[in-house]
């Protein structure tokens, strides 16, 4: 069917998108044109992708400090997540934020949020502001299994379940919570009984297929959309660059990445496309207008205009009169 | 009424003038709020708007800012200051950062009331006075109600308020009886206020401090010493501009604050009238302060901890003495 494989071809470009996009900022970083920490995605990039085909534009994101993915996949222009690598204006939070603080209200993008689990209660009341005004939306609020053992997960299973709330709980399992494994972390490693606890319907998919997680988060996203409560996704992934930029990853094996890069989404997808017939020459345009788009997105930062430093105090309160 | 019930008129009024209010917190539906406040209002405005929570401040404080980004006018009641700091998180990392970590895209008007103060042998981890400590924080506003007029209209000024504002309500203040002005309303909340005019010396204080310093300077006037007594009203943003009037006419200032010392909002109240007043001063600036130790049980400990009317009374004599 062709409407399939033009959809795989789509998300193929969107993981794609991601992936060259984050090797370039690598080596921005190393050429110091973006500063501050930078948490890569490359390896995730099935769990995003997957998860955002079951969201609409009027539906709402809330994200953790590795985001770029999240905010690529949710159709934030390449440009402007680069000019706020870049500290310029153009960027998407104005240069306020930075890499772990992109935010967009079009898209209802609300944040990268750099406190783990801290952006879990800013999706239960997103979504309790859905249920009380009647809208059918959902929250998808994303974060890592480091966040499952912070207070905040459970205040917050508890209670979007108590009071049924639209919220999609996206939880990347990449399986360290900076360094430390999950299993030196969590005295329950198998996350989907956490939620289980709070009679939260879960599902884990393969978070390195990303057909897998999108038709689990298709089905999860329905559930919550019916207005049923919230439904916990784990994606079971793996993390093949470190921590961030300032980590020297002594605390796993290269085999072990080694084991895991075998997985690696993209040509997993690939191959899946494969037995449909050769995709070389789709690859090699899909490759093409990917790098064309970067190569664009940074010339954008680059002419990108600082802030004036007049203008620091600004954003503290709101300017605009209130509603 | 009472200062309690000047609370819950406001509710009231708020609850019934706009459907996105709503109010939550522990124990504010069934039981009617721990000090009462909103007692009768889920009988009035059921369940969906009068919400109890889990015991989960950071979950329902994060909930209320996120319901205020969803277009919601939340209020939140924590039921006292102490337990703030389980949401600590929520209120600093994100009410307080959100519209500038997002260049301005994203405010958050989310109102998030508590109780806070000692004076009620509750001990050390009941009885803190953080709000000159949430003072510091860029980002939120933060008002100390002492009447009943402003503790009625600051509530109502807050929910029109685009961005977060965290109202501290002196526990000892909800029994207090008086009368709200006829067609009370919002209030500013911009300006502090001079409760008691006078000559001698500027007694600068909030919250319960206002009462008892009132209570000083009443009966200092029997003996010829006029005080004026400022109420703060605001702490965040700070209304220098009176406080510096204030101390222009009357050259001395003593600062009344329940909050400990060091770092306290007195000491901040102290700077900014040095660098702007300092030529105006006749007297070194003054400071009664909570004593620097958690808060003790036993009574009489408990009362030395905390500025009283025969301290702040005993201070302003001193001053007017030693520098008259």
């Amino acid at each position: 069917m062709n409407g399939v494989r033009e959809h795989r071809l789509e998300l193929l470009r969107q993981m794609l998108l991601i992936r060259r996009f984050e090797e370039k900022c690598a080596e921005l970083y190393t050429q110091q044109k973006i500063r501050g920490f930078l948490h890569l995605y490359i390896g995730e990039e099935a769990v995003g992708v997957g998860v955002h085909q079951a969201l609409t534009p009027e539906d709402a994101i809330v994200s953790t400090y590795r985001e770029h993915g999240h905010a690529l996949a949710r159709g934030i222009s390449p440009g402007s997540v680069m000019a706020e690598m870049f500290g310029k204006q153009e960027g998407c939070s104005r240069g306020r934020g930075g890499s772990m603080h992109l935010f967009d209200a079009k898209t209802r993008f609300y944040g990268g949020n750099a406190i783990v689990g801290g952006g879990l209660p800013i999706a239960v009341g997103l979504a309790l502001a859905d249920k009380m005004r009647g809208k059918t939306r959902v929250t998808a609020c994303f974060f890592g299994d480091g966040a499952v053992a912070e207070g905040e997960f459970h205040e917050c299973m508890n209670l979007a379940s108590l009071w049924k709330l639209p919220v999609l709980f996206v939880c990347e399992n990449n399986r360290y919570a900076m360094g430390t494994r999950l299993d030196f972390t969590h005295s329950v490693t198998d996350l989907t009984k956490k939620a289980g606890a709070y009679c939260v319907p879960a599902a884990a998919p393969d978070g390195m297929d990303v057909l897998a997680v999108e038709e689990a988060a298709k089905s999860a996203a329905e559930y919550v959309r019916t207005g049923k409560g919230p439904f916990f996704l784990e994606c079971r992934t793996y993390r093949f660059r470190a921590h961030s930029m300032y980590d020297p990853e002594l605390y796993r094996d290269k085999a072990e990445v080694e084991e895991w890069k075998k997985r690696d989404p993209i040509p997993a997808l690939i191959r899946a496309l494969e037995s449909g017939g050769k995709v070389d020459a789709e690859v090699a345009e899909i490759e093409g207008q990917t790098a064309a788009e970067i190569e664009q997105a940074i010339a954008f930062a680059e002419a990108g205009t600082l802030e004036p430093v007049a203008d620091l105090l600004r954003f503290v309160y709101s300017e605009k009169a209130p509603a | 009424m009472t200062y309690r019930d000047a609370i819950r008129e406001a509710l009231r009024k708020a609850l019934r003038a706009d459907d996105r209010v709503f109010l939550m917190g522990e124990d504010v539906g069934r039981y009617g709020g721990c000090y009462a406040v909103s007692k009768g209002l889920l009988a009035e405005f059921g369940p969906e708007r009068i919400r109890d929570t889990p015991l989960s401040e950071s979950a329902f404080v994060g909930a209320g800012i996120g319901a205020s980004l969803g277009g919601m006018r939340p209020i939140v009641e924590i039921m006292t200051c102490n337990f703030s700091l389980l949401a600590l998180d929520q209120i600093m990392n994100n009410a307080a950062t959100l519209l500038h970590m997002s260049g301005g895209q994203f405010n958050v008007p989310v109102v998030i009331r508590m109780a806070t103060g000692g004076g009620r042998q509750l001990a050390a981890q009941h009885s803190h006075s953080l709000e000159g400590w949430y003072a510091h924080i860029p980002g939120i506003k933060v008002l100390t109600p002492a009447t009943l007029g402003d503790a009625h209209g600051m509530l109502l000024t807050a929910l029109q308020d685009p961005d977060p504002v965290l109202i501290f309500e002196n526990a000892l203040l909800y029994n207090m009886e008086g009368d709200l002005p006829a067609g009370a309303g919002p209030v500013e909340i911009e300006r502090a206020r001079v409760r008691r005019p006078g000559r001698d010396v500027s007694v600068i204080t909030y919250g319960n401090g206002l009462w008892k310093s009132l209570e000083a300077a009443k009966d200092l006037a029997e003996k010829g010493i006029e005080a004026e007594v400022v109420d703060l009203r605001t702490l965040r943003p700070l209304d220098d501009r009176t406080l510096v009037e204030s101390v222009s006419r009357t050259h001395r200032a003593l600062i009344v604050d329940e909050g400990w010392r060091s770092g306290g909002i007195a000491a901040e109240v102290s700077a900014r009238l040095l660098e702007q007043a300092l030529y105006d001063l006749d007297a070194p600036i003054e400071r009664l302060c909570g004593a620097e130790v958690p808060m003790p049980y036993a009574a009489h400990l408990e009362k030395e901890s905390i500025p009283q009317v025969a301290t702040i009374r005993a201070a302003i004599e001193k001053m007017v003495a030693a520098h008259g």
